[in-house]
């Protein structure tokens, strides 16, 4: 239990996907100019990574890792070298899934995330938490439970920076510097406070 | 009023079309620090109170110097308890000159040591203040905006987040980058997200860790270590000091820092002239509390997870932080309640990073530049349950 509370926990905060590791900086920068629709984003993306990291795992350990496919009569065969065409297959689709339920099942979520569903499928912080968790060689249960957690995080950090850019609105920024580059400088800010979770060893 | 005389005769230089009117900030700045500006509110005003943005920079800059002060006695008292026991009669530096005719490093004389004590601040305040202004004229001059008394406030807290044996070089770098990149490319006082101080000392921090936060710092006296309390609280060992002292401050630290006796009465001061927000204060000891607690009843075999909450308040930088960076006034919570959750979110994360982060000792900095980027978001959710509320109530 314990150790499960440690990966989720050092997924969101000490490994941060946004502002540790700057993954999924597209949508982490265009959606954040308001706090509702950041917090849209942040938790279709939580959905997203709670579904598909479990999903990878369970392609990498049954079907795609060297000896996975033993159980089929093939012990010697190594398909790892279609790791990354199945990950982003996989989000991709659970992507487009996710989008028809929604879309007939619960019709007012649907409507609110709009855009930022398809667009989630292009978010690298969905194929960057995939592949660390193949890195990681996590079993089923640990990715389930950093899968949330890297949402989760990147979901804290968009917000942040939406509440961040909406106080912005009434700051006086040097011409050259308005838009993007004030906030690529707030990021870096936000990243400089996030730094003192830095060393947390769990 | 042969002054005044000269600046009005040089004033048409700096106003529209004048040769000099990219320069207009600085002679503003020059002429409303020494005289009391002519030009006044001639239509009906709603104000209520005398109090200006420079009269509560001044407060706030005149009570930094009640923990400079202590802060300088203490630093002075151990660079000079030091010097004693390694047997030197004077300091082989330039301060030599200024001291050896004044003082004579006596550990028992209160004099000596604040002498002391100052000839390490002095230096230091004075390149931080010269780097920054320049800076900040700069800026004030190409965007047309006034140089702003706010400055005064961010040099003297960025100068008493540092240890005494700070070179002075990386003293100007660090106010450099909180002055540009913490303020002015927001537009200057008022319209930044984070503290300019504590996100300059945050830069040096990350910069230069080894002279930032290594052992060999703190007292002012080459070849001579004494590690902070919180050091020693993270290896295990004996805090080194007992309750009172750390109390008064007689303990290794940052400038301004030590001295919670002398922060707690800059603290009234800054509460009865309702310059600093109690709610902020308060909150921050209240968070801190409540995880303190929450770790004592945890226990560990780390030993910082048995420290109490009596210790936790008076070492390290928690109650300068809590008093003077916690509280500024515009990188915090604007709304009452917010400020409540702001300054016990910066007392839970500043326990949380000195107790479970070994690679930090010290939290307080971390936890309010944390604290300062939530301040929008938790301002946003104050309001909108207002709107909820007074919509429910019709």
């Amino acid at each position: 239990m314990e150790h499960y509370l440690g990966i989720f926990v050092k997924a969101i905060f000490i490994e941060n996907m946004a502002l540790t590791f700057f993954l999924g900086m597209c949508t982490f920068i265009a959606i954040s100019k308001k706090i509702e629709t950041a917090f849209g984003l942040g938790v279709a993306v939580v959905v997203v990574l709670g579904l598909t990291v479990p999903i990878n795992n369970l392609i990498y350990n049954y079907l795609l890792r060297e000896g996975a496919l033993a159980w089929a009569g093939y012990p010697t065969v190594d398909l790892s070298f279609l790791g990354y065409l199945s990950y982003i297959g996989v989000v991709a689709a659970v992507v487009q899934v996710l989008e028809m339920i929604l879309d007939r099942y619960v019709p007012f979520l649907y409507s609110a995330l709009g855009i930022f569903l398809p667009l989630i499928t292009v978010n690298c912080a969905i194929l960057g938490a995939v592949l660390f968790m193949v890195e990681r060689d996590q079993s089923f249960g640990e990715s389930v439970v950093f899968g949330l957690g890297a949402g989760v995080g990147w979901a804290l950090a968009i917000t942040a920076l939406a509440g961040v850019r909406e106080k912005l609105k009434y700051s006086d920024v040097p011409q050259g510097l308005r838009g993007l580059g004030i906030t690529f400088i707030s990021v870096g800010l936000l990243s400089l406070c996030f730094m003192s979770f830095g060393g947390i060893d769990i | 009023m042969k002054l005044r005389q000269f600046l009005d005769n040089i004033a048409p230089n700096f106003e529209k079309g004048g040769r000099l009117e990219a320069f207009f900030p600085v002679y503003e700045a020059i002429d409303t620090a020494l005289y009391t500006p002519a030009t006044v509110t001639t239509a009906p005003t709603h104000v209520r109170d005398g109090l200006n943005l420079k009269r509560i920079m001044m407060t706030v800059w005149l009570c930094a110097f009640i923990p400079a002060l202590a802060g300088a006695y203490f630093a002075g008292l151990h660079a000079n308890e030091a010097m004693q026991a390694l047997g030197q009669t004077s300091v082989d530096n330039w301060r030599a000159l200024i001291l050896d005719p004044l003082t004579n490093y006596s550990p028992d004389s209160v004099w000596d040591c604040v002498v002391h004590g100052f000839s390490y601040y002095f230096p230091l305040y004075i390149v931080v203040f010269m780097g920054g202004i320049i800076f900040e004229a700069w800026f004030a001059s190409k965007r047309g905006h006034e140089i702003n008394e706010g400055f005064f406030v961010t040099s003297i807290l960025f100068t008493l987040t540092l240890p005494a044996s700070t070179p002075l070089w990386m003293a100007v770098v660090g106010i450099i980058f909180g002055v540009v990149i913490g303020k002015e490319v927001f537009g200057g006082t008022g319209k930044n997200f984070l503290n300019p101080a504590l996100t300059g000392r945050a830069f040096l921090y990350f910069a230069y860790p080894a002279q930032m936060s290594g052992d060999s710092v703190w007292v002012a006296v080459d070849g001579f270590t004494r590690v902070t309390p919180l050091g020693n609280a993270a290896l295990g060992q004996d805090y080194g000091v007992t309750w009172m002292q750390a109390f008064i401050g007689n303990m290794p630290g940052a400038l301004g820092e030590t001295s919670t006796l002398a922060l707690l009465l800059a603290a009234f001061i800054l509460v009865v002239t309702r310059i600093a927000s109690w709610r902020i204060m308060l909150g921050c000891v209240i968070g801190l509390g409540a995880i303190v607690l929450l770790f004592n009843m945890i226990g560990s075999d780390n030993a910082m997870f048995q420290m109490t909450l009596k210790w936790h308040l008076v070492l390290g930088g928690f109650a300068f932080g809590a008093v003077f960076m916690a509280t500024d006034p515009v990188s915090a919570s604007m709304t009452n309640n917010g400020r409540w959750v702001y300054g016990m979110l910066i007392g839970v994360m500043c326990g949380l990073i000195r107790v479970v982060n070994p690679a930090f000792p010290e939290g307080m900095m971390l936890a309010i530049l944390f604290g300062n980027l939530f301040a929008p978001l938790i301002d946003h959710f104050v309001v909108q349950s207002n709107v909820k509320r007074r919509k429910a109530r019709g």
